[in-house]
């Protein structure tokens, strides 16, 4: 088991045609992931690395009986892939685009009110499930297989926490990166919600960044229904307020969003947050040590 | 992006919301010719930079001649203001925004934000207009209102008026401070604004609605639909550095440290500022160099991080994925001979073609200081600056 991605999801990619689609394609191929057809209009009926393309996706959908798309079309155009994603009735959209317009965005988030999809991003690395299926942009070969889920809003960093965690000897069952927009489709409460319900996953690690109040309203969930151990990190204590620090979410206004305000909160609800970046592995170790979780927990 | 006040209130009033006259001028015989063309009583003469607090600090003057508008121009263009918004560097005043004066009843609040937890624009308005609202939220949050918006049907006039009795605006201005509402709203979805704040919204004695000052920022990520908004901006008001990496989509932010920082990715990029203050340095730049990364790019991320001359040390902090190790260190070793770099350099490579990359350095021969881990690159930049 896993989160929202496994061996058996089969994938679409919007916008195959475009040159990091098509590089991002054969990397998640090459990985094992079912990419069972790609669309680009007006491209309907060619194929590329070995994968059909269809004009719109209730095509594809319909021809290759896909739950799963990932988007790589560029941001004007965006918002309007996702929303015909969501009418397709795909169970799963990962939208890797950065760069869409955040109005854009409110109205994606209106648009799938009461449908069933699920959106992931955008903005993000994706969501792997070591060794079943990778979606997105994340150089597969640090992840391992295991229990410990990661949750993010950063790519790198999240790289940066699998890699600590592989290198120690402890792997993944899922790694979701939510992305680093305001305005987004799954959240952390939703990834941990999943993650909880996941009996491969045993711990998990969030990694929230300054901006919003997300990673607060978070945490305040794990205190009332988490079973499992969380610990944190918060990018950005250093960040000086009023400064956009590259995601468009990543900024502290009118005092609000904070590293100090999110670690203080995080600390209060349980959760346990790496002093610094380079310690997220170890400060997971630790609690797994503490809760007896350390041998179930060891893979590799 | 940010525009000028005199800019918003020009895009306000395309859309009937209702503002003072005024005209904008760059010199003092400007400013005196606005003034008597606009032949009002009393003039505002108002600095326009990209920064609040311009009446604190002595930037907004009331001249009830037109020999004071001389005067007060005289006095404001060209001046430092120094604002809690510009740094202690403050911001030279370059041009000015000479308005009618108006017989002010009250002042109140009025702004609109898109709310991330609701995923919708939000109108806000509070009667205590005039004073920082933020100070207004800490302090009576019961006093500032708000409607959150559905995306679908925009703002309703139900919801406007909902506002403006919240806020005890008088019935004889009911229906003008619902048009103001009600085209602000327009304003900020056509031209794709991240906040639109008036404070103070002002009912004038001879019964007028008016926005006295206007705060309208942009998101940059829609700029590509909004070319009229693009030439508004103003480049005298930003970071020359930051204005020159743009240019290479290089996302770069200037800070007041001594160790210039590239990374890849704005998360890792936050996170190694961290990592730096941890061991007691202090980064000078936050730069995320992206994802598509070149030798070219990285050439010209090494040149933008020297122009600071703070700068006494780099650190490059590079989590390779898609981004080949190999690739930025050949970027690296190019970049360092190109600006013939005299400080010391740390580079941190993992991921993707790491062992390829680490060979490149090792053998290009150049004083590079390699380092293990995120940590181990921190605290022998910090070492290597403080030893300088």
């Amino acid at each position: 088991m896993s989160v929202f991605v496994n061996k058996n999801t089969k994938v679409l990619v919007q916008g195959i045609t475009g040159s990091t689609a098509l590089f991002h394609t054969k990397q998640m191929i090459d990985y094992g992931t079912k990419i069972v057809g790609g669309v680009t209009p007006k491209k309907g009926g060619t194929e590329v690395e070995g994968v059909p393309v269809f004009n719109t996706v209730e095509e594809a959908v319909n021809e290759t009986g896909a739950n799963a798309s990932v988007i790589y079309v560029p941001a004007p155009f965006a918002a309007d892939a996702i929303m015909e994603a969501v009418d397709a009735e795909l169970d799963l959209v990962i939208c890797i685009t950065e760069h869409i317009p955040v109005m854009d965005m409110g109205k994606v988030k209106r648009y799938m009110e009461g449908k069933k999809t699920r959106l992931v991003g955008p903005n993000c690395p994706g969501v792997i499930t070591p060794e079943e299926c990778k979606i997105g942009i994340m150089p597969g070969y640090i992840h391992k297989k295991g229990h410990i889920g990661v949750v993010s809003r950063s790519g790198t960093l999240t790289y940066e926490a699998v890699h600590q965690l592989s290198e120690n000897g402890f792997g993944q069952s899922t790694a979701v990166g939510i992305g680093g927009d305001p305005v987004n489709g799954t959240d952390f409460i939703d990834t941990l919600k999943a993650f909880n319900e996941d009996p491969e996953t045993e711990a998990v690690m969030m990694i929230g960044e300054i901006g919003g109040t997300a990673e607060e309203e978070a945490a305040e969930w794990v205190k009332a229904n988490m079973t499992k151990p969380v610990v944190g990190f918060i990018g950005g204590a250093t960040a000086p307020p009023g400064k956009r620090m590259g995601h468009a979410g990543a900024i502290i206004s009118g005092g609000k969003g904070t590293a100090e305000e999110k670690i203080k909160t995080m600390n209060a609800c349980g959760i346990q947050v790496a002093e610094t970046p380079s310690v997220m592995g170890e400060t997971l170790i630790k609690v797994l040590k503490d809760k007896e979780l350390y041998d179930k927990c060891k893979t590799h | 992006m940010n525009i000028h006040e005199y800019q918003g209130k020009e895009i306000l009033r395309s859309y009937g919301v209702a503002v003072p006259n005024g005209k904008v001028a760059y010199t003092v015989n400007e400013a005196v010719e606005a003034a008597e063309q606009l032949g009002s009583a009393v003039s505002v003469v108002k600095a326009q930079i990209h920064a609040g607090g311009r009446g604190k600090a002595g930037g907004v003057k009331v001249a009830k001649n037109i020999d004071e508008v001389g005067t007060y121009a005289e006095e404001i263009l060209g001046k430092t203001l120094v604002t809690h918004q510009t740094g202690p560097e403050g911001k030279e005043v370059k041009r000015l925004l000479v308005e009618e004066g108006c017989d002010i009843q009250k002042e109140y609040y009025v702004g609109l934000v898109l709310d991330r937890a609701t995923s919708c624009v939000t109108m806000m308005a509070s009667e205590e207009g005039g004073t920082e609202i933020e100070e207004v939220a800490e302090k009576t949050p019961e006093k500032i209102f708000k409607e959150v918006i559905d995306p679908v049907t925009g703002l309703l006039p139900y919801q406007a008026r909902r506002l403006a009795f919240h806020i005890n605006i008088p019935a004889e201005y009911l229906s003008k401070a619902v048009k103001f509402m009600m085209g602000l709203y327009q304003v900020f979805v056509e031209k794709d604004c991240s906040i639109a704040e008036i404070n103070p919204l002002v009912t004038t004695s001879d019964g007028n609605v008016l926005a006295l000052d206007a705060k309208l920022n942009f998101d940059d990520n829609a700029l590509f639909r909004q070319k009229d908004i693009v030439e508004y901006r103003d480049l005298e008001e930003e970071d020359e550095k930051e204005i020159e990496a743009s240019k290479y989509d290089l996302s770069y932010i200037a800070l007041d440290g001594n160790i210039g920082c590239m990374v890849n990715g704005a998360g890792l990029a936050m996170a190694t500022m961290d990592i730096i203050k941890h061991y007691s340095g202090d980064p000078a730049n936050f730069l995320d160099v992206g994802g598509g990364a070149t030798a070219e790019k990285v050439t010209e991320a090494f040149k933008i991080i020297l122009s600071d001359d703070n700068v006494k040390g780099i650190f490059v902090n590079i989590f390779g994925g898609i981004m080949k190790c190999d690739v930025i260190a050949e970027g690296v070793v190019q970049a360092t001979k190109e600006v013939g770099l005299t400080i010391p350099l740390v580079v941190r490579l993992e991921g993707t073609n790491v062992d390829a990359g680490k060979k490149i350095l090792a053998d290009s021969g150049l004083n590079i200081t390699p380092a293990e881990s995120m940590a181990d690159g921190a605290e022998k930049i910090v070492a290597l600056v403080n030893e300088a």
